[in-house]
């Protein structure tokens, strides 16, 4: 298992292979993209109980599944970096004939993509799906999931959320990324969401915290804290507070950069502020 | 021509709840999900048989959709079960992202299709069903006949993988296909061998496709009957091999014109061998409350009105 140190390298290098692949098609996301690197890199590097390669069932190891696919950038380099597929694929984002499609998807074959996502508020009735199985089947491995926080306002939602504490899915930990941003501007401003901890509490869940993910070692005591909370007879969600755009500072604290490439001079800013650590692709 | 007897009647909808049983006891991957319907959609015996295998999801057909995709990795093959309009027009996104597009191994069982639903009104009676599921890239769309053929549909489509959508109906029509029937994804059955009119109909029309065809045989017409209980993927070799015969063809079907059954042979003929067809089906209309029987009449989805059409096909050869 990595160090505090290794995994705060791997976060540089994931923030790097963000701001360069959706500055070379000039498209994508990197606002929500930086704010999960934190979590998306512990997850897979820290957390997640993985097999060797690839297959899509997944049974006998824990699985993921993104729900605000739009974060594609950190989802690719991660899932490079942890060994899914080449490196130097992160080159071909977004471009024609690409594996790399501008959201995840199974469609053209990707390893470590096991649903498309993109159209918002899927992943969490699918997670809940593949948690079922996992059940049936007698395997003990998790099944962890995210989700925007803009995205709650997607209606199936609450009806996977009501599901899964009626269901006492308790094999599953769903994280939702409260960066209180969305397209339109902060959440509070576009559609309030109120105390959303409280709702999912009251709708039965177990819900803890992380109030900084974009500080690792909260990110891996909240996380392993959500774990131990598993198999209670409750699904467990991580209400985690995370900073848009984080390690970019111009990108930082605002709605502006959800969907926004960098151009050639704000690119040398970005790298400049989050040095090369493993080697860029 | 050749004849075929009701064995019974029997509502098509206990054909896929049989079928679902036996593959309860032969397939320990098929789980079935249900949202709010399970009398409805006669999944019953299912719930009962297999409890750690049926999932009643409650009124949240979206969230249903998702966890069947949800449910295929790890190797289970979900059926989900409610009405077609519940099936289709309200999940079409979720099938669209994450089964289709992902392609899932899930069967979307869908009852109480068309006008056939009856009193409920135009509210339950989707006649577009078709036409949305024909045109997700990679969905088997399936439209069967009687309760036999049905019963045998829903145990194939469990060894077909990929996304299939299986439509059938809620009232007791007649039982008229073999009961031990190899069910063919994808390929026609020939009913009736004819030579001046090609009559291809999809599930509840194919009976009165043959009343149909006894008709015409009585004022001398000789009609070709097809049944095709697969829209997607349509057998075009059997269509076009029947009407390089009979030069004409009518569609028949308890859907809208526009996006059904007979706008893929039409697709088809324009491509291949351009001939004269009329449609038996609604017309870009919703329906409404009334008995089964009236709306098929009001609507002009019976016997009376394939004979109507026929013999004004033949006379535009």
């Amino acid at each position: 298992m990595p160090n505090t140190q290794q995994l705060e390298d791997f976060v540089s290098q994931v923030r790097r292979d963000i701001v360069r692949q959706v500055h070379k098609v000039n498209s994508g996301h990197p606002g929500g993209s930086l704010g999960c690197a934190e979590f998306i890199s512990v997850l897979y590097q820290e957390m997640m109980d993985r097999k060797e390669g690839f297959d899509m069932d997944g049974n006998g190891e824990d699985l993921f599944f993104l729900s605000n696919g739009h974060i594609s950038p950190v989802f690719y380099s991660v899932l490079a970096r942890s060994g899914y597929f080449p490196i130097e694929e992160l080159n071909t984002f977004r471009l024609i004939n690409s594996r790399l499609q501008g959201h995840p998807t199974t469609h053209e074959g990707l390893p470590g993509v096991r649903i498309a996502s993109g159209s918002l508020g899927q992943g969490l009735s699918v997670a809940i799906g593949a948690a079922n199985t996992k059940k049936i089947n007698g395997d003990k491995h998790l099944v962890y999931s995210l989700h925007g926080d803009g995205e709650l306002q997607e209606g199936q939602n609450w009806e996977a959320i009501m599901y899964a504490a009626a269901k006492k899915v308790d094999n599953l930990i769903a994280t939702v990324d409260r960066n209180h941003q969305q397209i339109d501007g902060c959440t509070d401003d576009v559609l309030p969401m109120g105390d959303i901890t409280a709702k999912f509490e009251a709708f039965g869940w177990d819900v803890l915290e992380i109030k900084d993910g974009n500080n690792i070692s909260e990110v891996i005591k909240g996380l392993e804290e959500a774990k131990s909370r598993t198999g209670k007879g409750k699904p467990v969600a991580v209400i985690m507070t995370t900073v848009m755009g984080h390690g970019v500072d111009f990108m930082m604290h605002t709605h502006k950069w959800h969907g926004v490439a960098p151009n050639d001079e704000q690119l040398e800013k970005a790298l400049a502020q989050n040095p090369e650590t493993l080697g860029d692709y | 021509m050749k004849k075929y007897t009701n064995t019974g009647s029997k509502d098509t909808r206990s054909g896929f709840g049989d079928g679902l049983t036996e593959l309860g006891k032969n397939n320990p991957n098929v789980v079935a999900l249900c949202a709010d319907l399970t009398g409805s959609l006669k999944m019953g015996d299912f719930q009962k048989n297999h409890p750690e295998r049926f999932f009643q999801v409650g009124i949240a057909e979206a969230n249903m959709m998702g966890i069947a995709a949800g449910m295929t990795i790890g190797g289970k093959i979900p059926f989900t079960g409610t009405f077609a309009n519940f099936s289709t027009g309200r999940v079409y996104d979720q099938i669209r992202q994450s089964i289709a597009y992902s392609d899932k191994n899930v069967k979307i069982c869908a009852s109480h299709a068309g006008l056939t639903l009856g009193e409920d009104g135009a509210t339950h009676q989707i006649l577009e069903d078709i036409g949305l599921m024909k045109m997700l890239p990679g969905m088997t769309v399936i439209n069967t006949c009687d309760y036999n053929q049905t019963k045998a549909a829903t145990i194939a489509i469990a060894e077909h993988h990929g996304p299939v959508y299986l439509r059938f109906g809620r009232p007791k029509v007649a039982n008229f296909t073999p009961e031990d029937q190899k069910f063919e994804i994808g390929k026609a059955v020939l009913l009736n061998e004819g030579k001046d009119v090609t009559i291809i109909a999809t599930g509840h029309l194919v009976w009165e496709a043959l009343q149909a065809a006894e008709e015409l045989e009585e004022k001398g017409i000789s009609a070709e009957v097809i049944n095709i209980h697969t829209i997607k993927p349509l057998d075009e070799a059997a269509i076009l091999a029947s009407i390089g015969k009979t030069g004409c063809v009518v569609t028949a079907e308890e859907h809208n014109f526009l996006g059904g059954l007979g706008e893929s042979v039409a697709r088809t003929l324009v491509q291949n061998h351009p001939a004269p067809q009329e449609f038996v089906a609604t017309m870009d209309t919703f329906g409404e409350s009334g008995t089964p029987e009236q709306l098929m009449e009001k609507y002009g989805l019976n016997a009376a009105a394939i004979v109507k059409a026929s013999e004004k096909v033949i006379k535009r050869k």
